[in-house]
Protein backbone atom coordinates (compact mmCIF):
# COMPACT_ATOMS: atom_id res chain seq x y z
CA UNK A 1 0.00 0.00 0.00
CA UNK A 2 1.60 3.72 -1.00
CA UNK A 3 1.97 5.68 1.96
CA UNK A 4 -0.82 8.46 2.36
CA UNK A 5 0.00 12.39 1.71
CA UNK A 6 0.42 14.31 4.43
CA UNK A 7 -2.63 15.50 5.44
CA UNK A 8 -4.89 13.54 3.18
CA UNK A 9 -6.81 11.90 6.98
CA UNK A 10 -7.12 15.46 8.27
CA UNK A 11 -11.22 16.45 8.61
CA UNK A 12 -12.51 18.50 6.03
CA UNK A 13 -12.14 22.05 7.21
CA UNK A 14 -15.44 23.89 7.52
CA UNK A 15 -16.31 26.64 5.25
CA UNK A 16 -16.45 29.24 7.67
CA UNK A 17 -15.93 29.04 11.69
CA UNK A 18 -17.89 32.40 12.29
CA UNK A 19 -20.77 33.69 10.51
CA UNK A 20 -19.96 37.12 8.82
CA UNK A 21 -23.15 39.16 8.59
CA UNK A 22 -24.79 42.84 7.19
CA UNK A 23 -24.82 44.90 10.38
CA UNK A 24 -27.87 45.01 11.65
CA UNK A 25 -29.47 48.30 12.62
CA UNK A 26 -29.39 48.21 16.27
CA UNK A 27 -27.07 45.85 19.00
CA UNK A 28 -27.21 45.60 22.88
CA UNK A 29 -23.48 46.00 23.01
CA UNK A 30 -21.48 47.05 20.05
CA UNK A 31 -17.60 46.39 20.29
CA UNK A 32 -15.30 48.32 17.90
CA UNK A 33 -12.13 46.17 16.78
CA UNK A 34 -12.38 42.11 16.05
CA UNK A 35 -8.92 41.87 17.24
CA UNK A 36 -8.09 39.14 20.69
CA UNK A 37 -9.54 41.81 22.89
CA UNK A 38 -12.33 42.38 21.16
CA UNK A 39 -13.46 38.79 20.56
CA UNK A 40 -12.33 37.22 23.78
CA UNK A 41 -14.70 40.07 25.65
CA UNK A 42 -17.54 38.77 23.16
CA UNK A 43 -17.23 35.54 24.24
CA UNK A 44 -17.41 36.23 27.64
CA UNK A 45 -20.30 38.95 27.55
CA UNK A 46 -22.46 35.67 25.77
CA UNK A 47 -20.99 33.32 28.12
CA UNK A 48 -20.55 34.54 31.59
CA UNK A 49 -23.62 37.20 30.85
CA UNK A 50 -25.87 35.68 28.82
CA UNK A 51 -25.59 38.95 26.40
CA UNK A 52 -25.78 37.83 22.76
CA UNK A 53 -27.21 40.63 20.99
CA UNK A 54 -23.92 42.02 20.36
CA UNK A 55 -22.05 43.01 17.30
CA UNK A 56 -18.04 43.36 16.83
CA UNK A 57 -17.11 45.58 14.16
CA UNK A 58 -13.72 45.86 12.62
CA UNK A 59 -12.56 48.20 10.19
CA UNK A 60 -10.06 45.37 8.63
CA UNK A 61 -10.57 41.57 8.92
CA UNK A 62 -11.10 39.49 11.63
CA UNK A 63 -7.80 39.57 14.01
CA UNK A 64 -5.68 41.08 10.74
CA UNK A 65 -4.54 44.08 13.18
CA UNK A 66 -2.02 43.49 15.67
CA UNK A 67 -3.44 39.69 16.82
CA UNK A 68 -1.91 38.73 13.90
CA UNK A 69 1.20 41.00 14.11
CA UNK A 70 2.32 40.48 18.39
CA UNK A 71 5.12 37.32 19.51
CA UNK A 72 2.45 35.60 21.21
CA UNK A 73 4.25 35.77 24.76
CA UNK A 74 2.39 34.81 27.40
CA UNK A 75 3.29 35.51 30.98
CA UNK A 76 2.70 37.00 33.95
CA UNK A 77 5.46 37.78 35.56
CA UNK A 78 4.65 42.18 36.14
CA UNK A 79 5.57 43.70 39.52
CA UNK A 80 2.72 44.86 41.36
CA UNK A 81 0.03 43.36 42.95
CA UNK A 82 -2.55 45.25 40.71
CA UNK A 83 -0.71 44.09 37.36
CA UNK A 84 -0.28 40.32 38.88
CA UNK A 85 -3.73 40.10 39.61
CA UNK A 86 -5.64 40.86 35.83
CA UNK A 87 -2.02 38.77 34.16
CA UNK A 88 -2.13 35.96 36.55
CA UNK A 89 -5.67 35.14 36.16
CA UNK A 90 -5.28 35.95 32.18
CA UNK A 91 -2.45 32.63 32.60
CA UNK A 92 -4.65 30.73 34.37
CA UNK A 93 -7.36 31.18 31.65
CA UNK A 94 -4.76 30.28 29.12
CA UNK A 95 -4.47 26.77 31.25
CA UNK A 96 -8.05 25.84 30.24
CA UNK A 97 -8.55 27.89 27.16
CA UNK A 98 -8.15 24.90 24.85
CA UNK A 99 -10.89 22.86 26.76
CA UNK A 100 -12.85 26.11 26.93
CA UNK A 101 -12.64 26.56 23.34
CA UNK A 102 -12.64 23.19 22.45
CA UNK A 103 -9.94 24.41 19.57
CA UNK A 104 -6.56 23.53 19.39
CA UNK A 105 -4.36 26.91 19.95
CA UNK A 106 -0.70 25.46 20.64
CA UNK A 107 -0.38 26.93 23.60
CA UNK A 108 3.14 26.13 24.97
CA UNK A 109 4.41 25.95 28.84
CA UNK A 110 7.79 26.67 27.60
CA UNK A 111 9.18 29.21 30.15
CA UNK A 112 10.48 32.64 29.62
CA UNK A 113 13.30 33.49 30.64
CA UNK A 114 13.73 38.16 31.47
CA UNK A 115 17.95 37.90 31.29
CA UNK A 116 20.23 40.59 33.45
CA UNK A 117 23.17 42.38 32.25
CA UNK A 118 23.89 44.58 35.05
CA UNK A 119 23.68 45.09 38.54
CA UNK A 120 20.43 47.08 38.30
CA UNK A 121 18.74 44.15 36.27
CA UNK A 122 19.92 41.76 38.72
CA UNK A 123 18.36 43.51 41.60
CA UNK A 124 15.48 44.35 39.51
CA UNK A 125 14.95 40.67 38.42
CA UNK A 126 15.14 39.66 42.05
CA UNK A 127 12.77 41.98 43.58
CA UNK A 128 10.24 41.00 40.81
CA UNK A 129 10.79 37.69 41.83
CA UNK A 130 10.31 37.86 45.09
CA UNK A 131 7.16 40.29 44.80
CA UNK A 132 6.04 37.56 41.69
CA UNK A 133 6.00 34.82 44.80
CA UNK A 134 4.27 36.76 47.33
CA UNK A 135 0.99 37.36 44.43
CA UNK A 136 1.71 33.31 43.48
CA UNK A 137 2.98 33.93 40.38
CA UNK A 138 5.68 31.12 39.16
CA UNK A 139 9.03 33.14 39.29
CA UNK A 140 12.72 32.01 40.10
CA UNK A 141 15.73 33.90 39.93
CA UNK A 142 18.60 31.67 37.53
CA UNK A 143 22.43 32.34 37.82
CA UNK A 144 24.00 32.53 34.49
CA UNK A 145 24.75 28.52 34.61
CA UNK A 146 21.12 28.01 35.23
CA UNK A 147 20.24 30.20 32.47
CA UNK A 148 22.37 27.91 30.00
CA UNK A 149 20.59 24.66 31.19
CA UNK A 150 16.96 26.34 30.68
CA UNK A 151 18.01 27.75 27.23
CA UNK A 152 21.52 26.10 25.91
CA UNK A 153 21.90 28.45 23.13
CA UNK A 154 22.21 31.39 24.99
CA UNK A 155 26.10 33.02 25.24
CA UNK A 156 26.69 33.27 28.82
CA UNK A 157 30.57 34.09 27.94
CA UNK A 158 31.99 36.79 30.67
CA UNK A 159 33.57 38.64 27.38
CA UNK A 160 30.62 39.87 25.70
CA UNK A 161 29.72 44.12 25.84
CA UNK A 162 26.77 42.96 28.01
CA UNK A 163 27.19 39.30 29.88
CA UNK A 164 24.21 37.47 31.08
CA UNK A 165 24.34 37.87 35.02
CA UNK A 166 21.77 35.87 35.66
CA UNK A 167 17.79 36.15 34.46
CA UNK A 168 14.03 35.69 36.18
CA UNK A 169 11.99 32.09 34.92
CA UNK A 170 9.03 32.15 34.73
CA UNK A 171 8.05 27.78 33.95
CA UNK A 172 4.35 28.25 33.51
CA UNK A 173 4.66 31.53 30.69
CA UNK A 174 5.03 30.36 27.32
CA UNK A 175 3.47 30.99 23.64
CA UNK A 176 0.45 30.09 21.72
CA UNK A 177 -0.64 30.37 17.92
CA UNK A 178 -2.31 33.92 17.73
CA UNK A 179 -4.42 32.86 15.26
CA UNK A 180 -5.80 29.93 16.56
CA UNK A 181 -6.61 32.00 19.40
CA UNK A 182 -8.82 34.37 17.49
CA UNK A 183 -10.22 31.87 15.19
CA UNK A 184 -11.15 29.76 18.52
CA UNK A 185 -13.37 33.11 20.50
CA UNK A 186 -14.72 33.82 17.26
CA UNK A 187 -15.73 29.95 16.41
CA UNK A 188 -17.16 29.84 20.16
CA UNK A 189 -18.45 33.37 20.55
CA UNK A 190 -20.42 32.84 16.46
CA UNK A 191 -21.99 29.86 18.55
CA UNK A 192 -23.22 31.84 21.28
CA UNK A 193 -24.97 34.00 18.49
CA UNK A 194 -22.47 37.06 18.27
CA UNK A 195 -21.87 38.58 15.08
CA UNK A 196 -18.62 39.50 13.41
CA UNK A 197 -19.43 42.45 11.04
CA UNK A 198 -16.06 42.72 8.84
CA UNK A 199 -14.72 46.00 6.62
CA UNK A 200 -16.67 48.10 8.84
CA UNK A 201 -15.08 50.90 9.86
CA UNK A 202 -16.39 52.92 12.85
CA UNK A 203 -16.27 56.56 12.08
CA UNK A 204 -18.11 58.11 15.34
CA UNK A 205 -19.77 57.42 18.38
CA UNK A 206 -23.35 58.81 18.28
CA UNK A 207 -23.55 60.20 22.01
CA UNK A 208 -26.79 62.45 22.93
CA UNK A 209 -26.73 63.85 26.73
CA UNK A 210 -24.03 62.41 27.70
CA UNK A 211 -25.33 58.55 27.29
CA UNK A 212 -24.21 56.45 23.73
CA UNK A 213 -26.29 55.71 21.77
CA UNK A 214 -24.73 54.00 18.25
CA UNK A 215 -21.97 54.48 16.16
CA UNK A 216 -21.19 55.95 12.80
CA UNK A 217 -19.85 53.38 9.84
CA UNK A 218 -18.43 53.07 6.97
CA UNK A 219 -21.47 50.42 6.68
CA UNK A 220 -23.78 52.74 7.86
CA UNK A 221 -25.30 54.12 11.38
CA UNK A 222 -25.84 51.85 14.03
CA UNK A 223 -27.86 51.62 17.25
CA UNK A 224 -26.29 50.67 20.70
CA UNK A 225 -27.08 50.40 24.13
CA UNK A 226 -23.45 49.96 25.31
CA UNK A 227 -20.31 50.34 23.02
CA UNK A 228 -16.82 48.86 24.28
CA UNK A 229 -14.13 49.87 22.70
CA UNK A 230 -11.12 47.41 21.98
CA UNK A 231 -9.17 49.46 18.92
CA UNK A 232 -5.60 49.24 20.26
CA UNK A 233 -3.36 51.85 18.56
CA UNK A 234 -6.69 53.42 16.55
CA UNK A 235 -8.01 53.89 20.36
CA UNK A 236 -7.26 57.60 20.36
CA UNK A 237 -8.73 58.45 17.46
CA UNK A 238 -12.11 56.34 17.64
CA UNK A 239 -12.52 58.25 21.06
CA UNK A 240 -11.91 61.31 20.12
CA UNK A 241 -15.31 61.58 17.91
CA UNK A 242 -16.98 61.61 21.47
CA UNK A 243 -14.67 64.08 22.70
CA UNK A 244 -12.51 61.74 24.83
CA UNK A 245 -9.32 62.72 24.95
CA UNK A 246 -6.92 60.04 26.16
CA UNK A 247 -3.36 59.55 27.88
CA UNK A 248 -2.24 57.35 24.58
CA UNK A 249 0.69 57.55 22.10
CA UNK A 250 0.64 55.31 19.05
CA UNK A 251 3.87 53.68 18.10
CA UNK A 252 4.83 51.36 15.28
CA UNK A 253 5.80 48.25 17.00
CA UNK A 254 7.80 45.73 15.07
CA UNK A 255 8.73 41.87 14.37
CA UNK A 256 9.96 39.78 12.53
CA UNK A 257 10.64 36.18 11.87
CA UNK A 258 13.71 33.88 10.56
CA UNK A 259 13.20 31.23 7.68
CA UNK A 260 12.11 27.54 9.42
CA UNK A 261 15.10 26.00 11.74
CA UNK A 262 15.30 22.54 12.95
CA UNK A 263 14.53 23.17 17.04
CA UNK A 264 16.89 24.54 18.88
CA UNK A 265 15.14 27.07 20.98
CA UNK A 266 13.71 25.60 23.98
CA UNK A 267 11.74 28.44 25.55
CA UNK A 268 11.07 32.23 25.52
CA UNK A 269 14.16 35.02 26.33
CA UNK A 270 13.45 38.60 26.98
CA UNK A 271 16.30 41.52 27.36
CA UNK A 272 15.29 44.67 28.35
CA UNK A 273 19.30 45.68 28.26
CA UNK A 274 20.26 44.37 25.02
CA UNK A 275 16.71 44.58 23.75
CA UNK A 276 15.31 41.69 21.77
CA UNK A 277 12.42 39.15 22.41
CA UNK A 278 12.91 35.59 20.96
CA UNK A 279 10.90 32.25 20.63
CA UNK A 280 10.51 29.52 18.40
CA UNK A 281 7.16 28.95 16.86
CA UNK A 282 6.10 25.39 16.32
CA UNK A 283 6.49 25.71 12.74
CA UNK A 284 10.17 26.40 13.25
CA UNK A 285 11.03 30.17 12.70
CA UNK A 286 12.74 32.21 14.91
CA UNK A 287 9.96 35.20 16.10
CA UNK A 288 12.11 38.42 17.64
CA UNK A 289 10.24 41.51 18.75
CA UNK A 290 11.97 44.73 18.58
CA UNK A 291 11.28 48.22 20.79
CA UNK A 292 9.09 50.84 19.55
CA UNK A 293 10.01 53.42 16.93
CA UNK A 294 10.25 56.51 18.82
CA UNK A 295 8.01 58.81 16.68
CA UNK A 296 4.47 58.52 16.73
CA UNK A 297 2.64 57.09 13.55
CA UNK A 298 -0.13 55.00 12.63
CA UNK A 299 1.76 53.36 9.78
CA UNK A 300 1.97 49.35 10.27
CA UNK A 301 5.64 49.74 9.59
CA UNK A 302 8.67 51.00 11.32
CA UNK A 303 12.24 52.32 10.61
CA UNK A 304 14.84 49.93 9.69
CA UNK A 305 17.67 50.91 12.22
CA UNK A 306 15.71 49.37 14.53
CA UNK A 307 15.24 46.44 13.25
CA UNK A 308 19.29 46.25 12.54
CA UNK A 309 19.70 47.17 16.63
CA UNK A 310 17.15 44.19 17.31
CA UNK A 311 19.38 41.70 15.02
CA UNK A 312 22.56 42.90 16.58
CA UNK A 313 21.08 42.55 19.95
CA UNK A 314 20.26 39.21 18.98
CA UNK A 315 23.46 37.99 17.03
CA UNK A 316 24.98 39.39 20.95
CA UNK A 317 22.70 36.77 23.03
CA UNK A 318 22.55 33.94 20.32
CA UNK A 319 25.26 33.64 18.12
CA UNK A 320 24.33 30.78 16.41
CA UNK A 321 21.82 33.20 15.03
CA UNK A 322 24.57 34.72 12.79
CA UNK A 323 23.18 32.76 9.32
CA UNK A 324 19.90 32.75 9.73
CA UNK A 325 18.15 34.43 7.43
CA UNK A 326 15.39 37.32 8.00
CA UNK A 327 12.30 35.75 5.82
CA UNK A 328 9.72 38.82 6.85
CA UNK A 329 9.67 41.71 9.24
CA UNK A 330 6.67 43.72 10.05
CA UNK A 331 4.93 46.60 12.35
CA UNK A 332 1.76 47.24 14.18
CA UNK A 333 0.54 50.16 15.99
CA UNK A 334 0.30 50.32 19.67
CA UNK A 335 -1.27 52.41 21.78
CA UNK A 336 1.40 53.41 24.65
CA UNK A 337 0.36 54.67 28.21
CA UNK A 338 2.45 57.20 30.55
CA UNK A 339 2.91 53.96 33.09
CA UNK A 340 3.26 51.18 30.33
CA UNK A 341 -0.10 49.81 31.66
CA UNK A 342 -3.34 49.29 30.37
CA UNK A 343 -6.82 51.57 30.69
CA UNK A 344 -10.00 49.44 31.06
CA UNK A 345 -13.22 50.95 31.87
CA UNK A 346 -15.94 53.35 32.13
CA UNK A 347 -15.59 56.94 30.54
CA UNK A 348 -17.25 60.01 31.03
CA UNK A 349 -19.88 58.61 28.55
CA UNK A 350 -22.46 56.63 30.27
CA UNK A 351 -22.60 53.25 28.19
CA UNK A 352 -18.81 53.69 27.07
CA UNK A 353 -16.06 51.52 28.25
CA UNK A 354 -12.51 51.55 27.21
CA UNK A 355 -10.00 48.73 26.66
CA UNK A 356 -7.03 50.10 25.64
CA UNK A 357 -3.15 51.59 26.27
CA UNK A 358 -2.18 47.95 26.33
CA UNK A 359 0.63 49.24 24.25
CA UNK A 360 3.48 46.55 23.97
CA UNK A 361 2.19 43.65 25.65
CA UNK A 362 -1.49 42.86 25.15
CA UNK A 363 -1.63 39.88 23.73
CA UNK A 364 -0.81 37.46 26.79
CA UNK A 365 -3.86 39.47 28.70
CA UNK A 366 -6.18 38.16 25.97
CA UNK A 367 -8.39 35.98 28.13
CA UNK A 368 -8.11 38.36 31.11
CA UNK A 369 -9.05 41.26 29.70
CA UNK A 370 -12.13 40.09 27.87
CA UNK A 371 -12.97 38.35 30.64
CA UNK A 372 -12.91 41.35 32.76
CA UNK A 373 -13.95 43.74 30.28
CA UNK A 374 -17.05 41.77 29.49
CA UNK A 375 -18.01 42.25 33.65
CA UNK A 376 -17.35 45.64 33.58
CA UNK A 377 -19.49 46.77 30.41
CA UNK A 378 -22.32 43.33 31.37
CA UNK A 379 -22.46 45.29 35.01
CA UNK A 380 -21.27 48.97 34.38
CA UNK A 381 -18.70 49.17 36.94
CA UNK A 382 -14.91 47.65 36.85
CA UNK A 383 -14.60 44.16 37.24
CA UNK A 384 -12.41 43.98 40.85
CA UNK A 385 -9.24 43.20 38.56
CA UNK A 386 -9.70 45.74 36.06
CA UNK A 387 -10.15 48.37 38.53
CA UNK A 388 -6.71 49.56 39.23
CA UNK A 389 -6.64 50.36 35.60
CA UNK A 390 -9.35 53.07 35.18
CA UNK A 391 -8.55 56.12 33.15
CA UNK A 392 -8.82 58.50 36.45
CA UNK A 393 -5.21 57.24 38.15
CA UNK A 394 -3.66 59.89 36.01
CA UNK A 395 -5.58 62.30 37.85
CA UNK A 396 -5.37 60.65 41.34
CA UNK A 397 -1.74 59.82 40.49
CA UNK A 398 -2.34 56.00 41.54
CA UNK A 399 -0.08 54.72 38.69
CA UNK A 400 0.83 51.23 37.42
CA UNK A 401 4.21 51.79 36.60
CA UNK A 402 5.01 48.75 34.86
CA UNK A 403 7.67 50.52 32.68
CA UNK A 404 10.43 47.24 34.25
CA UNK A 405 8.73 44.00 33.56
CA UNK A 406 6.74 45.16 30.04
CA UNK A 407 10.66 44.07 28.55
CA UNK A 408 9.91 46.37 25.67
CA UNK A 409 11.13 49.66 25.69
CA UNK A 410 9.22 52.75 25.20
CA UNK B 1 13.62 55.13 8.35
CA UNK B 2 12.49 58.89 7.93
CA UNK B 3 14.47 61.45 5.79
CA UNK B 4 14.24 64.63 7.89
CA UNK B 5 15.22 67.73 6.81
CA UNK B 6 17.43 69.64 9.73
CA UNK B 7 16.50 73.31 9.73
CA UNK B 8 20.35 74.07 10.08
CA UNK B 9 22.07 70.95 8.40
CA UNK B 10 19.54 69.70 5.53
CA UNK B 11 17.75 66.20 5.10
CA UNK B 12 19.64 63.83 7.21
CA UNK B 13 18.16 60.26 8.49
CA UNK B 14 16.24 59.56 11.45
CA UNK B 15 18.99 57.68 12.96
CA UNK B 16 20.60 60.36 13.60
CA UNK B 17 17.53 62.35 15.50
CA UNK B 18 15.99 61.94 18.52
CA UNK B 19 12.53 62.38 18.76
CA UNK B 20 10.71 64.74 21.85
CA UNK B 21 7.35 63.85 21.29
CA UNK B 22 4.88 66.40 21.27
CA UNK B 23 5.84 70.43 20.58
CA UNK B 24 4.58 73.50 22.01
CA UNK B 25 3.17 71.98 25.29
CA UNK B 26 4.56 75.10 27.50
CA UNK B 27 5.10 74.46 30.68
CA UNK B 28 2.44 76.01 33.15
CA UNK B 29 2.87 79.59 34.50
CA UNK B 30 2.07 79.35 37.53
CA UNK B 31 1.94 75.00 38.26
CA UNK B 32 1.27 75.09 41.88
CA UNK B 33 -2.30 76.67 41.23
CA UNK B 34 -3.86 73.77 38.72
CA UNK B 35 -6.18 71.19 40.03
CA UNK B 36 -5.06 68.20 39.92
CA UNK B 37 -6.53 67.48 36.72
CA UNK B 38 -5.13 70.31 34.84
CA UNK B 39 -2.00 69.11 36.16
CA UNK B 40 -2.68 65.90 34.72
CA UNK B 41 -3.42 66.76 31.57
CA UNK B 42 -0.11 68.75 31.70
CA UNK B 43 1.69 65.69 32.90
CA UNK B 44 0.07 62.60 30.80
CA UNK B 45 -1.91 63.91 28.43
CA UNK B 46 -0.10 64.90 24.49
CA UNK B 47 -2.77 64.99 21.08
CA UNK B 48 -2.19 61.67 19.27
CA UNK B 49 -3.70 62.98 16.08
CA UNK B 50 -3.77 60.50 13.43
CA UNK B 51 -2.48 63.34 10.43
CA UNK B 52 -1.02 66.40 10.55
CA UNK B 53 1.31 66.40 14.09
CA UNK B 54 3.88 69.29 15.43
CA UNK B 55 6.62 67.51 17.07
CA UNK B 56 9.80 67.85 18.51
CA UNK B 57 13.10 66.46 17.17
CA UNK B 58 16.79 67.10 18.34
CA UNK B 59 19.32 66.36 15.62
CA UNK B 60 21.72 64.75 18.69
CA UNK B 61 23.96 63.22 16.18
CA UNK B 62 24.45 66.40 14.03
CA UNK B 63 23.85 70.05 15.15
CA UNK B 64 22.46 69.28 18.36
CA UNK B 65 19.48 71.75 18.26
CA UNK B 66 16.03 70.90 19.03
CA UNK B 67 13.69 71.90 16.22
CA UNK B 68 9.99 71.61 15.38
CA UNK B 69 8.43 69.10 12.71
CA UNK B 70 5.05 68.92 10.98
CA UNK B 71 4.45 65.30 9.98
CA UNK B 72 1.42 63.83 8.90
CA UNK B 73 1.32 60.01 11.40
CA UNK B 74 -0.90 58.33 8.81
CA UNK B 75 1.77 58.89 6.16
CA UNK B 76 5.00 59.53 7.48
CA UNK B 77 5.02 62.52 5.42
CA UNK B 78 6.95 65.52 6.45
CA UNK B 79 5.09 69.03 5.57
CA UNK B 80 8.15 70.93 6.95
CA UNK B 81 10.37 71.75 9.50
CA UNK B 82 10.87 74.88 11.88
CA UNK B 83 13.56 76.45 14.27
CA UNK B 84 12.66 76.59 18.04
CA UNK B 85 11.24 80.08 18.63
CA UNK B 86 9.21 80.30 15.04
CA UNK B 87 5.47 80.01 14.73
CA UNK B 88 3.79 76.76 13.67
CA UNK B 89 3.46 77.26 9.95
CA UNK B 90 0.32 75.98 8.24
CA UNK B 91 0.15 72.89 6.89
CA UNK B 92 -0.03 72.35 2.85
Amino acid sequence: MSPRPPGADLPDHPDRLWSAGEPKSSYDVVIVGAGGHGLATAYYLARNHGITNVAVLERGWLAGGNMARNTTIIRSNYLWDESAGIYEHALKLWEGLEDELDYPLLFSQRGVLNLAHSLQDVRDGVRRVEANRLNGVDAEWLDPRQVKEVCPIVEISPDVRYPVMGGTFQPRAGIAKHDYVAWGYARAAAALGVEFIENCEVTGLRVSDGRITGVDTTRGSIAAGRVALCAAGHTSVVAATAGIDLPLQSHPLQALVSELLEPVHPTVVMSNAVHVYVSQAHKGELVMGAGIDAANSYRQRGAFHIIERQMAAALELFPIFARAHVLRTWGGVVDVTPDASPIVGLTPVDGLYLNCGWGTGGFKATPGVGWCFAHTVAHDEPHPLAAPFSLDRFVTGALVDEHGAAAVAH
Amino acid sequence: MLLIPCPWCGPREEAEFHYGGQAHVAYPEDPAALSDEEWARYLFFRDNPKGVFAERWSHSAGCRRWFNALRDTATNQIHGVYRVGEPRPVAS
